[in-house]
């Protein structure tokens, strides 16, 4: 039970009468890389937010079931979702730079959770997160534009290295690359991996051969429900479900 | 003055008419088939419509200003027969009338010309407000030049007395006046800038939306109070509070109507002002800025201070702006609330009086319109536009900059 870092039952998610999510069970390991694949509109995105209680932001959205983190349940009233998003960042499917230089940006969080001693401290956790999100050599001259300034993929590498300063523990990734090149895909794919040694990483995508490249395990999901979830040779090459079959051979989506 | 009604009313009837008659010629042309036009035969009339009335309505706005003018300077700017002008006008109207029906042929792009018209009136319509605005400034100029001089105007900036005196010999210093005019509004602002911050930032991020749907109304019926009521407010409410608990213990002054008392209720006055801009300005940042700032691990209030705030910043100096020129122009708070007497002092819970009130006072009763102490209250009220004016500019210098933010 404890071995897994998210464990998740029966968890039913509602926007008002809509049922986004359909009794999902799920069970996310420690230093991994999972990835949820499924066509637009499945649910995706949805239940990604329920692991950091993002949807709580949403006055329409209810969120059912029983969701642990280390064993706690994150929807207990006793929980802080201020404490479980630092632990568990986010990268949000469009990227969302703060009007602020870039500088700023990325020690936003670090300033927030008192995580530097002093400006020197804060100076390299910025540029290592910059590093590490394959954007420092585009920046460095340039800490002090705003991070609104930059160009769309750009921005999204920002708000990567904006998540990985904070620190956290598991980090949840919406489509991260669907605004990026190739170069910097393959950058943030081997940052993905990187950080695997660390965290536990869930990255939602629309690319098969990223989730084949970069995850261990995949879940599908489709109107809703999990529809397979399992070793991601597994899924790729031999898959339980004929709906998961189906759209990995591009027949629905 | 020769009143213009005549041809513009013959205008009127003939572009409508116009209208009417090229719709017709068109269609005839295409022999009913309106396929074969390359324009509709309702853009034919239109156009007709257009070309009728347009060009001696722009001579009539031309020849009324050019009047106006020469009625000044005693140059003939204008031809001073008015059959003259009548004959130029309707001949211009039919003109127009006849060349565009003849135009009208299968291939004829009547739907191009037609919006070159329509420009042509918006252009016009627009040049109308500018004109009145330019107008209002000059007539202001002209007799502020006329009031300096009558009026050294070292006196009237650098003095700091105001006392006129209808029989000659007045102080005519505008320093007391601006003193109390900027006092009064600072007071207003302190008080109104942060309730009405607040306000906005707990109606945006914190209510839920069915006390929203009740609460932002509310606020907004304060806006619509005439000003006057408020001043009533002030006059016995406010002001008699005011001097019983806080000015005559504290031994500050006897008087009901005071700085504060017009403050305070002027600040009142802006909340919803303040509040509702900014309330605005707050929902116009978009939603994945918060997500962002949340998905960190900040707090509400810490999103809102770091993230939304900054982001909403320009947006908001610009509200507080415009709200400063509000208060700056007001008048019957002021009257009811801080009294008459022009006085410079720090004294918050002294009577004192600001440029508004003052132009008011110079202008009602009996006036003679030649004499410096009636002149100063356009050279007043024209100091008090480019005051407010200053602020607008600055203000609208600012929102935009702020549209710019999420390109
Ligand atoms: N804020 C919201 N309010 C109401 N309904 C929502 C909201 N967000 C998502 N939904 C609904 O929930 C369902 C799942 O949406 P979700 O965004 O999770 O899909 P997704 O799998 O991430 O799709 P995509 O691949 O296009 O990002 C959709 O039917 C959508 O309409
Ligand atoms: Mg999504």
């Amino acid at each position: 039970m404890t071995d897994y870092k998210i464990s998740a039952k029966g968890v039913q998610v509602y926007y008002g009468d809509n049922h986004a999510i359909k009794d999902v069970d799920v069970q996310i390991e420690d230093k991994t890389v999972t990835a949820f694949i499924g066509p637009s509109g499945c649910g995706k995105s949805t239940f990604l937010r329920t692991l950091n209680r993002m949807n709580d932001t949403i006055d329409i959205c209810r969120v059912e079931g029983d969701i642990r983190i280390d064993g706690e349940d994150i929807y207990d009233p006793a929980v802080d979702p201020v404490q479980l998003r630092a632990k568990v960042g986010m990268v949000f499917q469009k990227p969302n730079p703060f009007p602020k230089s870039i500088y700023d940006n990325v020690a936003y969080g670090p300033k927030i959770h008192g995580l530097a001693r002093n400006k020197s401290d804060l100076d390299e956790i910025v540029e290592k997160s910059l590093r590490k999100a394959a954007l420092w050599n585009e920046a460095k001259d340039r800490l002090d534009a705003p991070g609104t300034g930059l160009s769309g993929g750009q921005q999204q590498r920002l708000c990567i290295a904006r998540a990985i300063a904070t620190a956290p523990e598991v980090l949840l990734m919406d489509e991260p690359c669907s605004a990026l090149d190739p170069i910097a895909t393959a950058q943030v794919e081997e940052l993905i991996d990187e950080l695997r040694q660390s965290y536990s990483v869930v990255i939602v995508t629309h690319s098969m051969q990223q989730a084949a490249r970069v995850s261990q395990k995949t879940a599908f999901f489709h109107l809703g429900n999990l529809v397979e979830y399992g070793e991601t040779d597994k899924i790729f090459t031999n898959p339980e479900d004929p709906r998961t079959e189906s759209y990995i051979s591009g027949r629905i989506g | 003055m020769l009143p213009l009604s005549v041809p513009f009313i013959a205008t009127a009837v003939l572009s409508v008419l116009g209208y009417v008659v090229a719709r017709k010629r068109a269609l005839s042309v295409a022999g009913g088939d309106i396929r074969t036009l390359t324009s509709l035969p309702h853009q034919h009339g239109l156009n007709t419509a257009l070309s009728t009335l347009l060009p001696p309505l722009a001579v009539m706005m031309v020849w009324a200003i050019g009047a106006r003018i020469a009625a000044r300077s005693d140059v003939a700017l204008v031809p001073e027969n008015p059959t003259m002008v009548y004959i130029i006008l309707i001949g211009l109207a039919v003109t127009g009338f006849v060349l565009s029906l003849l135009r009208i042929s299968t291939s004829f792009r009547a739907r191009t010309a037609s919006e070159g018209w329509i420009m042509g009136l918006l252009i016009f319509a627009s040049t109308i407000a500018v004109l009145t605005t330019v107008g209002i400034v000059l007539s202001m100029v002209s007799e502020t030049l006329n009031f300096f001089g009558q009026y050294d105007f070292r006196d009237f900036f650098f003095s700091t007395t105001w006392s006129p005196n209808f029989r000659g010999d007045s102080d005519l210093g505008i320093i007391p006046l601006i003193w109390g005019t900027l006092y009064i509004s600072f007071i207003a602002l302190v008080f109104a800038v942060p309730v009405g911050l607040f306000a906005a930032v707990y109606l945006s991020e914190y209510a839920g939306p069915r006390l929203r749907s009740v609460a932002k109304p509310l606020i907004e019926i304060l806006a619509g109070i005439p000003t006057i009521v408020y001043g009533l407010f002030a006059l016995v409410t406010v002001g008699p509070l005011l001097r019983d608990y806080f000015a005559e213990p504290m031994g500050l002054g006897q008087s009901a109507s005071s700085v504060m008392t017009a403050g305070l209720v002027m600040g009142i006055m802006l909340i919803p002002f303040v509040s509702s801009l900014s309330d605005d300005i707050i929902n116009a940042v978009p939603q994945a800025m918060r997500d962002g700032s949340l998905g960190l691990g900040a707090t509400k209030s810490e999103t809102i201070r770091k993230v939304v705030v900054p982001a909403a910043l320009p947006g908001i100096v610009g509200a507080v702006l415009l709200a400063a020129s509000r208060a700056i122009g007001e008048t019957m708070i002021v009257v009811l609330g801080a009294g008459a007497a022009a006085r410079l002092s720090l004294n918050p819970f002294e009577a004192m009086t600001t440029v508004t009130v003052k132009i008011v006072s110079q202008l009602t009763g009996d006036t003679d319109f030649g004499s410096p102490e009636t002149l100063v209250a356009f050279a007043l009220g024209l100091t008090l536009f480019v005051i407010t004016l200053g602020l607008n500019v600055m203000a609208l210098f600012i929102v935009r900059r702020y549209r710019e933010q999420y390109e």
